[in-house]
């Protein structure tokens, strides 16, 4: 029915056809394919805000792709410069390296870009950035561990894979922790993974006695951790474990009252979203919006996990 | 070197071979000594459960690729096949519930499951290697590709969960005792000694051997060996499917990163174990101290801080290799008196 109308508006309006494309905004919505629960989460975000930008803003054409490594997504943004001719891109980039060229090459052709998360590696091709704050993570966290805990009292570190990532977050807790009296016994890599987190957990319980907080860093490695903890009957005695990202059974957690895991530090999918909206808001608003977006590491507790709970994405 | 193991398979010698099986043993002997050396915890009665209870998993799948690469082959997708088929066990209880209520019957179904597939996933990779004349490494990699995607599409990139009222009922299957030891540790003695009967009291076990050494000439002597290659591979299949019968409990998920690299620890663990890559030579009992070797390596990392984390990967490639070592280096006889 879609196909049918447009094919006879096109006819109908033959040249006024094209001056009618002219005015729609097209935008390019580029990605990695989602393999794991976050990316999965963002590719779900993606939808919804393309649903929703284009139902507010009837003259605005979103164009997702995912693409399942660095290659396809060099080759995709190809195609929404000569397939879509699109105004702006939104990327996501797989890698920083092998796709710098391919988004300068799109930026050539006068498109606007929206570079999330993931940094290109050459500055100032971006007009506008958004990602969340991997420091600020692990700050936040910090915090609130030393808002439960005091002087002499002893947690241990589940890190994720050692990336970049990891290391700003680790960098970043370790740096805030100092100084607290709070111990960090040890840490170990998790990587980001719900097994890894229960065995590391595990040879931590046997080999530390005494442990009163984890600062598990993610939500995947949260889950392996509460196991090990459920497993050794240690989660009495105020015994807490912080995560991070936002996964949804987390929230719905943290809402039920949940004491072992009591809060939760955004590292949000739906940062995508967000992109998008500045990306519009580029061609609708009246206000400049080029610039750096750095989102908040915002502690989600009782008080504010409702509005971070997505119950029908996947993560 | 290895020329000669292989050629040892066909004939062995009990009393000669005590040299090749007591170097797996020695390595970990070693390993437990330094474990407990770095830290004492290491031998406190948790700690020992907990390696045995986490080896299970690569240590019943261990066991069936034992089978495949003493017949000569080789399975690089049991990692990909426990995923997905932990995967659809979850999708199955879950649907299951609202017929059968969260009790014993969804259980069942879910472990029935899991039995019917990995027996034909592990059909059809035998099948593709030996009617369809592929090569196992290319046939597995296939299907490693195509289960680890299928698991993917089924948790639609995510995670699936088991239903929180099924849990309570399956999780002894993971957490619970039976005389003191947990039921993984049981399953895993049971695989092991299942196996272990099969590869050497049995014609089945002989064949598998024959055909590693030399399958021409176990071809010419009147040795099924389609059919006895394609049972290695069910073999494996239900080994994989046990594990994951036990996995599944434990954290009550699946997702795309389920069980990654798991072909390649279980294929350490047999070929740490004394087993030949090449075929021809097999040893059980070998396989289950390979599986607690790479387990107990794991474990003694997480209980010290002697070692940068990021050298994780370099301590465990260091005693694979030294384990393997132990059992073919310089002290080993000449090849003539090895047999």
């Amino acid at each position: 029915m879609k196909f049918i109308t447009k094919v006879s508006a096109a006819l109908l309006i033959g040249m006024a056809g094209a001056a009618q494309a002219q005015d729609t905004i097209k935008i390019g919505v580029s990605y990695p394919t989602p393999t794991h629960a976050w990316a999965s989460g963002m590719n779900w975000h993606a939808e919804q805000a393309e649903k929703r930008l284009e139902e507010l803003h009837p003259n605005v054409d979103l164009i997702l792709i995912n693409s399942p490594d660095p290659a396809s997504q060099a080759s995709a943004l190809e195609d929404l410069v000569s397939v879509h001719n699109i105004d702006a891109l939104v990327v996501l980039p797989f890698e920083s390296e092998p796709l710098t060229d391919p988004v300068l090459q799109v930026k050539s052709t006068g498109a606007l870009i929206t570079v999330v998360d993931r940094g290109l590696s050459q500055p100032g091709i971006e007009d506008i950035y958004v990602a969340g704050n991997n420091p600020e993570l692990g700050r936040v966290s910090a915090e609130y561990m030393m808002t439960r805990l005091g002087d002499g009292d002893n947690i241990v570190v589940l890190r994720g894979i050692p990336t970049l990532i990891d290391n700003e977050r680790f960098d970043a807790f370790m740096e805030t922790i100092e100084g607290s009296g709070i111990n960090v016994l040890d840490s170990a890599h998790a990587n980001w993974n719900r097994d890894d987190g229960y065995e590391v957990m595990q040879d931590f319980l046997s080999r530390f006695p005494d442990i009163d907080a984890v600062w598990a860093q993610d939500d995947d490695i949260a889950i392996g951790v509460v196991a090990a903890l459920e497993e050794a009957g240690r989660t009495g005695d105020g015994m807490f474990v912080v995560g991070g990202a936002g996964m949804k059974e987390t929230i719905k957690g943290i809402m039920d009252g949940n004491e072992l895991v009591p809060v939760d530090v955004l590292y949000p999918p739906s940062m995508i979203a967000t992109a998008m909206d500045v990306t519009v808001n580029a061609f609708t608003s009246n206000g400049p919006v080029a610039g750096r977006y750095i989102l908040g590491a915002t502690l989600i507790d009782s008080s504010n996990a409702a509005s971070f709970y997505f119950p029908d994405s996947p993560f | 070197m290895s020329e000669a193991q292989a050629d040892s398979g066909g004939a062995r010698h009990g009393f000669r071979i005590d040299i090749k099986s007591v170097g797996p043993m020695i390595a970990l002997l070693l390993l437990c000594i330094l474990g407990y050396v770095l830290n004492p915890a290491f031998a406190s009665e948790g700690n020992l459960t907990n390696i045995l209870t986490r080896s299970a998993f690569i240590g019943i799948i261990a066991v069936g690729a034992t089978f495949v690469i003493t017949a000569g082959g080789i399975d690089l997708s049991v990692g990909s096949m426990a995923a997905v088929i932990s995967g659809v066990m979850i999708i199955t209880m879950n649907s299951a519930i609202d017929t059968f209520g969260p009790g014993l019957t969804t259980v069942l179904l879910g472990c029935g499951c899991s039995i019917i597939l990995g027996l034909g996933a592990g059909m059809i990779n035998g099948l593709l290697t030996t009617k369809g004349k592929i090569e196992a490494f290319i046939v597995t990699l296939g299907t490693m590709g195509i289960f680890r995607s299928l698991v993917t599409y089924f948790a639609d990139g995510g995670t699936l969960a088991l239903d929180f009222g099924i849990r309570s009922v399956y999780r002894p299957v993971y957490y619970g005792d039976f005389l003191g030891l947990p039921i993984p540790i049981w399953v895993f003695i049971c695989v092991a000694l299942v196996g272990w009967f099969l590869l050497n009291r049995t014609t089945f076990g002989r064949y598998c051997t024959a055909i590693g050494s030399n399958e021409g000439v176990a071809k010419y002597s009147a040795v099924n060996v389609d059919r006895i290659k394609t049972m290695t591979y069910v073999i494996q299949g239900l080994c994989v499917s046990l594990a994951t019968i036990i996995y599944v409990p434990r954290l009550g998920s699946a997702s795309a990163s389920t069980g990654v690299l798991w072909e390649l620890e279980a294929i350490a663990a047999v070929i740490i174990g004394g087993t030949v890559l090449k075929g021809g030579y097999g040893r059980i009992g070998g396989t289950v101290i390979g599986a607690l070797i790479l387990t107990t390596i794991g474990n003694i990392l997480n209980l010290t801080d002697l070692v940068s984390n990021y050298l994780n990967g370099t301590m465990q490639g260091l005693i694979i290799i030294i384990a393997v070592w132990l059992q073919r280096g310089p002290w080993q006889k000449p090849a003539s008196s090895q047999t």
